[in-house]
């Protein structure tokens, strides 16, 4: 307890050091815009991912980052070791000390971070979640990678074109409780319900927990259960990483198709290889971007939040606050498609 | 003399069936053996494929990394230690392989298991030289080396991973070739435990790890060199943990930061589903081999049985648990047994 205290105590200490640095600086030009929120210098916008160690998560913090310095702001970059909304919280917990202006978050569990979010908004700071979702009433705004209903369209429309509109096919997720994978999925369901794929059977969704030996070993009941199934679709860089090592260790290419979401750099082996014709996933560095240029937005107060809103998004244009359930989003793209003719230009990328 | 040599013969066969059964019911692991029996036919009747040999052989690949792990884990929980960063040193060790071998592609397979186990066995040495030498408590020493060696590998990998297009053939070919018809992962395992075997069992070191944990005074005023013992333990343990970094990288084709962060907890899962006692000084290759087999088929049993991932974990805990149970009523039945003959 003494320990937590003194850590706390450290922290404050830095941050009043920087909002001291930061007056220094900049405080003649930029007033007091934000009023309740930060010191009045330059504005400090903190971006919180789920893990450290995640190259996707580097390259997105490589674009908050990039977006940020544009605006000419300050950036902290946090993440907890493990994936986990504890993790998350007491990282939240020390930036509302700190009194950044703005949160961005990629929510390990969708509703676990509620309370500690509320916390930080009547703080006056600024949340909104990019990548992975937090609920409408734990943030102003969500800023989508690429909208999730074209992400699970695309993805029955890719598996269907590859197995010729026929036969079953099976689904290797992360956790049962992702809250992207879940939405995703569900738009699968949706896609399938087409005239066009009534020959298409989705038999089971397998859950691999991103974790290497977890998913290799769902992989191979998949295998075993249903010995007539076509195809794989996993929507998870490590599970669809492990399925193709899988698939490549016992031959399978050509028998049985994988698609999903994956890194270039993990899945480029099996692109070559055959084992799967294509995959897709949106530019990481472009999520951040875009997701730095939102929070931004939110600071210099140009948008609320609200639905209809416009603002400009520095390199990616001008985009617009649109519906998302019972809260608003922002949305940045398609899924880009990687097959055999651009992955060794990709693989070296991330 | 005729009389004798009948007397013989007609004795001769009862003390051999009595033998026999003795040592039967001396095999203390009796119950988590019929546990396991009983699981296989349960899963076996829900999916009729589990006991093919495709199956199997995906089954016992599998658990070959933890298998190996376990051995050297029992060894640290017989001198009443613990060690929690084995999953940092495997990934340490795991990361480095895989970033040299993507650099030097002709490195030879068996040089790069060398190198993952000597990055291991200097990891083993440090923790080794904080318990021994500087006395610091095992949990604390190995939690604290767990985040420093965690922390390492991020450091060392600047965060990214290592992709299988990166490596050789011939590195991500060492977990799928055979040796005699044996997949490689397997052999590597059989021929650790045959070593093991003979390490715990006939030689002075081997015993006296038995001795240092059982009763450290006592072995201290015979003459055991403690700090020896549980130097070369943790050594050991590292050594396995980088060997096992190899094979990890090897079997999956990808080294990332976290890496079997947490295994270490499933590896002393299978410990203490083995009969290894947390409390020191007992503890046999057996049992380990079975808590190691019965959670590999609890991992490729629960998918196949159709269970809900809600569920699985749950169930996964709860047969762990029955599992100990089974195996401690068994034993403390086969204990009294004992006893009760010692007195006749």
């Amino acid at each position: 307890m003494k320990k937590l205290l003194s850590k706390f105590a450290m922290i404050g200490l830095a941050a009043t050091m920087l909002t001291a640095c930061g007056s220094q600086e900049a405080a003649p030009e930029q007033g007091a815009a934000a009023g309740d929120s930060g010191g009045d210098g330059a504005k400090t916008y903190a971006m919180v991912f789920k893990n450290t160690g995640n190259p996707y998560g580097e390259k997105m913090m490589e674009g908050f980052e990039e977006a940020i310095k544009e605006a000419g702001g300050e950036v902290i970059l946090r993440a907890p070791d493990q994936p986990t909304a504890e993790g998350q919280i007491q990282i939240v917990e020390q930036l509302i000390t700190q009194k950044v202006d703005s949160i961005l978050i990629t929510g390990n569990d969708i509703d676990a971070l509620q309370p500690v979010l509320k916390k930080a908004m009547d703080a006056g700071i600024k949340v909104l979640s990019a990548d992975a979702a937090v609920n409408p009433q734990s943030r102003l705004v969500h800023v989508n990678q690429a909208d999730p209903e074209l992400i699970g369209r695309t993805q029955i429309q890719a598996v269907s074109e590859m197995i010729n509109g026929e036969g079953q096919i099976a689904v290797l997720s992360a956790t049962s409780q992702a809250s992207n994978q879940n939405l995703w999925i569900e738009w699968m369901k949706k896609e399938l319900e087409k005239p066009e794929y009534e020959k298409v059977e989705l038999v089971k969704v397998a859950y691999g927990d991103d974790l290497r030996d977890k998913s290799t070993s769902e992989t191979e009941a998949l295998l075993l259960q249903y010995p007539d199934l076509k195809a794989i679709v996993s929507p998870t860089t490590v599970g669809i990483a492990a399925a193709g090592k899988v698939l490549t260790d016992k031959g399978l290419e050509g028998k049985i198709v994988l698609t999903g979401l994956g890194l270039p750099s993990e899945m480029a082996t099996y692109i070559e290889n055959g084992v799967s014709p294509a995959m897709f996933l949106w530019n990481p560095i472009d999520v951040g971007y875009g997701a730095g240029m939102t929070a931004v937005a939110l600071v210099e107060g140009e948008i609320t939040g609200k639905l209809g809103e416009k603002f400009e998004a520095g390199r990616l244009g001008e985009k617009e606050i649109v519906e998302d359930g019972e809260g608003t989003q922002v949305m940045l793209g398609e899924p880009f498609r990687f097959d055999k003719e651009n992955i060794a230009e990709w693989k070296e990328v991330y | 003399m005729a009389e004798s040599v009948i007397d013989n013969s007609t004795e001769l066969p009862v003390e051999k069936k009595a033998s026999k059964l003795a040592a039967i019911s001396k095999f203390r692991e009796l119950g988590l053996l019929a546990f396991i029996i009983l699981l296989c036919i349960v899963v076996q009747t829900k999916n009729a494929s589990f006991l093919t040999i495709g199956n199997l052989t995906d089954m016992i690949t599998n658990t070959a990394i933890l298998s190996i792990l376990a051995l050297g884990m029992m060894l640290v929980l017989i001198t009443r230690g613990i060690d929690l960063s084995i999953g940092s040193t495997l990934a340490l060790s795991g990361m480095i392989v895989a970033q040299t071998v993507s650099i030097y592609s002709g490195l030879n397979p068996v040089l790069a298991i060398l190198m993952g186990t000597a990055i291991g066995i200097v990891c083993g040495i440090v923790i080794g030289f904080l318990v021994a030498k500087i006395g610091i408590l095992p949990i604390i020493a190995t939690l604290a080396m767990m985040n420093i060696f965690r922390g390492l590998n991020y450091t060392v990998s600047d965060g990214q991973w290592i992709s299988s297009y990166q490596m050789p053939a011939s590195f991500v070919s060492i977990a799928t070739s055979k040796i005699l018809g044996i997949n490689t992962l397997v052999f590597i395992a059989i021929v650790i435990y045959i070593i093991a075997f003979y390490f715990i069992n006939h030689t002075r070191t081997g015993r006296q790890i038995y001795a240092v944990g059982s009763n450290p005074e006592s072995a201290k005023v015979s003459g055991i060199n403690q700090t020896k013992i549980l130097l070369i333990v943790y050594s050991i343990m590292g050594g396995l943990s980088g060997l096992s970094g190899v094979l990890w990288v090897s079997k999956f084709a990808s080294a990332q930061g976290d890496t079997a962060s947490g295994y270490e907890l499933t590896v002393i899962a299978a410990c203490i589903l083995g009969g290894v006692s947390i409390a020191g000084g007992s503890g046999k290759i057996s049992g380990v081999i079975l808590g190691a087999f019965l959670l590999g088929i609890l991992n490729n049993g629960l998918p196949l049985m159709n269970v809900s991932p809600f569920w699985q974990m749950a169930i996964q805990g709860s047969i762990i648990l029955i599992a100990v149970i089974i195996n401690a009523l068994v034993k403390r039945g086969v204990d009294r047994n004992n006893l009760l003959r010692r007195k006749i």
